[in-house]
């Protein structure tokens, strides 16, 4: 196989005494759905952030499509085609659905120092926009404030604001956080379209969505991968039993 | 909803009918005061608007944005304390200086949020103050007259009185003009992007600080233009207009009026700056009344007074 397209090596991040980044390292290919899964505490926002740039680690490097981007700053990191949602829902709230997105798209399309002409009359903009909204199943909510949008459509939204910046990869964030059964469902189809159209590393604590929808599972437990590889391998591998899987039939029966 | 016809566009209109009529009235009656008064309003108006850029849409609680006021005010006032009387030199100098205070003021500030931002501000505005009482050769603590007023050739005569009032009123009028094409384009929808949530800006690749800074800058040149015409208006400028309760005042108005809306800082300084005026002339403690009438439009106000009229029609 090729390059991974995003690489991650000997990632190491402390918080005080706690070492919530335990020497990582993990390669994602180009197409591949890449889930990261662990339980609370095993320092997945840690890492996630990394990647998006929010932390910087204390040693260790990421490397998108062979390129260093460890010290790169998180807002050129979206235009290296790094794209992110976040965990706890993170939007525009007094702006509307389609002028969140299409903001994403302005950041697509170059610097903003443009002073003069109306924004919400830029048909390449709004076009774009519209297009990643109708992706998630928004199409008819464009026009709606996103503080009056249910919490699954802004969780579909986060989706939406992700895309229009036309990643590489995307970084998922317990998409399907506080979503109720129908919602997650959904969600889970619409990852099954998406990633058809672009590599995911997806962090997520709903099992039965990992299960379905992983090419692959890296298992942190205190901030150390435990194990990586298939589901299926992932599911009999005796020290991912020992460690987590357990709670993680918990987690299935009860949530 | 794209209906035109309600309480606030009303009370919008009748008040640029009012103040572009003001001069026809003022001659007729022969009242020469409400000319001047409206004169200041006029240009405080201006400096509320320019202030309301980065407050209201911008998110930045710049509590020092009468420095420019000074700034505009002492270019005009110490060139033409040099012989230097034409507008020409005197105007783009003044728009300079505050663009490049605002510059250095904002670089530094905006590494800063919240109350840590409004206290650096307010401190950069109190240190230009007493740097301004320093000057000994301009006048110090009490200030510079100015003789002349600026001269613009056989262009406009700034000591005519109604000359001065409509080039203040179309100065005014050409900022809010220029402040409703920023916020709208590509530039204005990420600095209001940036007030809504910074870290999603930032994650769909804005580098928050640039954006913020240039606004910064836009804005502090609009407060300088106000100043240079404010020193003009008054033949005078002291650091008394840098002073921190004069930051306030435009705050005041600002939040009075409404913050984030077009005209609102229009509206807050009439508002603010008649209420002062004719409080003032009935007792001398007319703070006592002014003080919790503000209250009371901020308590149950929300949005300010463009707010209230917003509300008129809907409840």
């Amino acid at each position: 196989m090729a390059e991974p397209l995003l690489r991650v090596e000997k990632l190491v991040r402390r918080f005080g005494g706690i070492v919530a980044t335990d020497n990582v390292s993990l390669d994602v290919s180009s197409g591949e759905l890449h889930a990261i899964i662990g339980p609370n505490g095993a320092g997945k926002t840690t890492l996630i952030s990394q990647l998006t740039g929010q932390l910087l680690p204390h040693s260790g490097t990421i490397s998108l499509a062979g390129a260093d981007i460890t010290r790169v700053p998180a807002y050129r990191r979206s235009a290296l085609g790094l794209a992110r949602s976040f965990q706890i829902t993170s939007l525009l709230l007094d702006f509307t659905a389609l002028d969140n997105v299409a903001l994403a798209a302005q950041a697509h399309s170059g610097h903003s120092f443009y002073f003069w002409s109306d924004a919400r009359n830029e048909s390449q903009l709004r076009g774009a926009a519209l297009a990643a909204l109708v992706r998630v199943g928004l199409g008819n909510r464009a026009d709606t404030l996103v503080s009056k949008l249910s919490h699954g459509e802004q969780r579909e939204l986060e989706l939406a604001v992700a895309l229009a910046t036309k990643p590489q990869v995307l970084l998922l964030d317990e998409p399907m956080a506080g979503l109720g059964i129908t919602e997650s469902a959904r969600m889970v189809k619409l990852l099954q379209e998406l990633r058809r159209e672009v590599t995911i590393v997806l962090v997520e604590h709903d099992m039965d969505a990992v299960f379905a929808l992983a090419d692959r599972i890296t298992v942190l437990v205190y901030g150390r991968v435990i194990a990586s590889g298939a589901p299926a391998a992932i599911r009999n591998n005796e020290e991912v039993r020992r460690a987590y899987l357990g709670e993680l039939h918990a987690v299935t029966r009860h949530g | 909803m794209k209906d035109w016809l309600n309480a606030r566009n009303a009370i919008v209109v009748l008040v640029i009918a009012g103040l572009l009529l003001l001069p026809l009235y003022s001659s007729m009656t022969g009242n020469i005061f409400l000319l001047t008064l409206f004169t200041r309003i006029v240009i405080f108006a201006m400096a509320a608007a320019s202030l309301n850029l980065i407050m209201g849409y911008g998110g930045m609680m710049s509590f020092g944005h009468a420095a420019y006021l000074g700034i505009g005010g002492y270019a005009v006032g110490i060139l033409a304390h040099e012989g230097i009387g034409s507008g020409f030199i005197q105007w783009p100098v003044a728009l300079i200086a505050s663009a490049l205070f605002a510059l250095v003021i904002g670089a530094l500030s905006l590494r800063t949020r919240g109350v840590y931002f409004i206290m650096i501000t307010l401190a950069f505005a109190q240190m230009a103050y007493y740097v301004a009482s320093g000057l000994s050769r301009y006048g110090g603590d009490d200030g510079l007259t100015i003789y002349k007023r600026s001269d613009f050739g056989g262009l406009i005569n700034l000591s005519s009185r109604v000359q001065l009032y409509y080039f203040c009123l179309a100065c005014m009028f050409g900022v809010i003009y220029l402040i409703w094409r920023i916020v709208n384009s590509r530039f204005g929808m990420v600095v209001q992007g940036l007030r809504s949530n910074e870290a999603r800006m930032q994650a769909i690749g804005f580098p928050a600080n640039r954006y913020r800074l240039v606004c910064f800058v836009i804005s502090g040149t609009m407060c300088g233009l106000a100043g240079a015409l404010l020193a003009n208006n008054t033949d005078f400028v002291s650091p008394a207009v840098m002073y921190w309760t004069r930051s306030g005042d435009l705050m005041v108005m600002v939040i009075l009026g409404g913050m984030g809306s077009l005209f609102g800082p229009v509206l807050g300084a009439i508002v603010y700056l008649v209420l002062e005026e004719s409080l003032s002339q009935v007792t001398e403690y007319w703070a006592l009344i002014m003080g919790p009438l503000l209250l009371l439009i901020v308590l149950f106000g929300r949005g300010g007074i463009v707010g209230l009229l917003g509300r008129l029609r809907r409840g």
